[in-house]
């Protein structure tokens, strides 16, 4: 235990001092305020136009949740699957590029103590960057009365879909000594998971079904609708465990004859 | 330099122990059969040229991996059976210093204390310790990234010496030394010695002579010469002695060392 949250430690304040990490979250925030923008003025937009008409009772029924933070979750959730691939791309590659691999594998540490403080590290950072994106929902608030559980089931929502992401960005960064292939097959794997459902969409059955479970967005969609499932919970705590499970197999893999 | 500090009750301690060891890069193999040991108090120089499997065969006696065939033995314990334990035991430089570029000197080698297992009340005094043997003290707040390759090696020592291992594996330690700071980390190492166990590789043959106790020429993955430096017969330098050993290859098998060094001796002689 102890090993573990020395090797986070350190790899937080590596973040801290790493020029990557501030463009990956630099880059989340700005966009994120850009989509957020465009967002609000389609509801304005909207405000207006059922105004004209002169239609009460669907003015009451607009809402920001539904309008503005729903699909904003979704946009950050896009920019998520970009950027995560780069901030997790160099956990592992680098330390081997540089050496210091020798110095992780030979100190008396577990491998699983190696993972894990690397990937409460990265976990960390990810809720720091997930919760300064609750400026968007902090801003609504000065302006409307969106709901606050809703939001916050989306938030926690937007925060497991990153260390699931995180945790596939880990285990592409173990196998490599190179951050850019860490970073592209972390993507492709993302972006597989996003669009896992598509092909299924037509058929029927268990693999359907199967597919369909598979599906971030399909958990996540859930969420940012206001639902905390604990299926849906549950799913994205058995991505990232799986992920690391990997991970580990494969930074134990060294040592195997 | 005597042959090695016997244990208190004049046993020999044998500190490490390899074993037959084979290592296979896929099928190139780059270590064939090794053996040989190294006792307590005992500097040991591992020699070879280039490509002849140092840094290999000091990558599994350290456990960064597996050997393909053969076993080590750390203080008596396996390094791959009971790995944790026998990496306790262990300070290792590697060829290349394992240093986290944008780290600070300090923050860096405190890490390792604690990763090392250092005790939370003693990391402060074995930092200390550390910078001063490996003469760090002024460059203590430092980041990493920017000292000289020969101040990047200081701290490589320093991490290799942190938690005051009883045995110390160094890969290359002089390498990218200036004269002065040669002369330095051999005194330190001679003083490192007292009751620890240390394997050092070198292309530098004056510094086996100085410093060590015990000489390992190994030559394509195999053991050329394993011998007591103090055997080595007067008159006779470690130079001719490598050249030797290494021009023996492919016939080498079965030649012992003293068939070597006469040999040596005699065309010395002669
Ligand atoms: N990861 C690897 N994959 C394949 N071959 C390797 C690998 N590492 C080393 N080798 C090969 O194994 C042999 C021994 O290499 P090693 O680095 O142990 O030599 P060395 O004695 O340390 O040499 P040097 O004096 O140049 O440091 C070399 O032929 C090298 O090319
Ligand atoms: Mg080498």
């Amino acid at each position: 235990m102890r090993n573990t949250f020395t090797i986070a430690g350190k790899e937080l304040t590596g973040y801290f001092v790493q020029p990557v990490a501030y463009v990956v979250l630099t880059v989340f925030i700005l966009l994120g305020g850009w989509f957020f923008f465009a967002m609000l003025r389609q509801f304005d937009e909207m405000v207006q136009l059922v105004q004209m008409m002169g239609r009460p009772e669907t003015l009451s029924q607009m809402n920001l949740n539904t309008r503005v933070i729903d699909p904003l979750l979704h946009d950050l959730s896009i920019v998520l699957v970009i950027v995560m691939p780069a901030l997790t791309m160099r956990v592992f590659a680098e330390e081997k590029r540089a050496g210091t691999y020798e110095l992780l594998l030979t100190a008396p540490v577990r491998t699983g103590e190696i993972v894990a403080g690397k990937f409460l590290a990265a976990a960390a950072f990810t809720l720091v960057m997930v919760a300064l994106a609750w400026i968007f929902p902090l801003i609504l608030m000065v302006f409307g009365n969106p709901e606050l559980g809703v939001m916050f089931a989306g938030y926690l929502g937007l925060f497991l879909l990153a260390l699931s992401f995180v945790s596939v960005g880990l285990f592409t960064s173990s196998l490599t000594q190179n951050q850019i292939i860490a970073a592209i097959s972390s993507f492709g794997i993302l972006i597989l998971l996003f669009v896992i459902s598509w092909p299924a969409e037509a058929g029927g059955g268990v693999v359907w079904a199967l597919l369909k479970y598979l599906s971030l967005p399909e958990h996540f969609s859930t969420m940012t609708r206001g639902v905390i499932d604990t299926s849906d919970v549950v799913f994205f705590l058995s991505v990232v465990a799986t992920a690391l499970f990997l991970t580990q197999r494969s930074v134990e893999s060294a040592r195997w004859r | 330099m005597g042959a090695g500090v016997r244990g208190a009750g004049g046993a020999v301690e044998r500190m490490i122990d390899v074993k037959h060891l084979t290592k296979a890069y896929g099928s190139f193999v780059a270590v064939k059969d090794v053996s040989f040991r190294a006792e307590r108090g005992q500097i040991l120089g591992f020699l070879g040229p280039n490509g002849a499997g140092k840094t290999t065969t000091m990558r599994i006696i350290t456990g960064f991996m597996p050997a393909t065939a053969g076993t080590v033995e750390i203080d008596g314990l396996d390094i791959f059976e009971n790995s944790l334990e026998a990496r306790r035991r262990i300070g290792y430089l590697p060829e290349n210093p394992p240093l986290y570029l944008d780290m600070r000197v300090e923050a860096y080698l405190r890490f390792v204390a604690k990763l090392r297992g250092v005790k939370r009340g003693e990391i402060e005094a074995a930092l200390d310790h550390a910078l001063k043997t490996t003469g760090l003290t002024d460059m203590a707040h430092r980041i990493c990234g920017q000292l000289s390759k020969g101040y990047r090696q200081r701290v490589g020592l320093a991490q290799a010496l942190i938690h005051d291992p009883p045995v110390m594996v160094l890969d290359e330690p002089t390498i990218g030394l200036d004269p002065r700071q040669i002369h330095e980390i051999r005194d330190l190492i001679r003083g490192l010695a007292g009751g620890r166990t240390i394997v050092l590789s070198t292309h530098i043959l004056p510094e086996v002579s100085q410093i060590c106790d015990k000489v390992v020429i190994i030559n394509d993955g195999r053991v050329a010469l394993e011998e007591m430096v103090k055997d080595i017969p007067e008159g006779t330098s470690l130079e001719e002695v490598f050249l030797h050993a290494i021009a023996r290859e492919g016939h080498a098998e079965g030649v012992s060392a003293e068939e070597a060094l006469e040999e040596v001796g005699a065309g010395h002689s002669a």
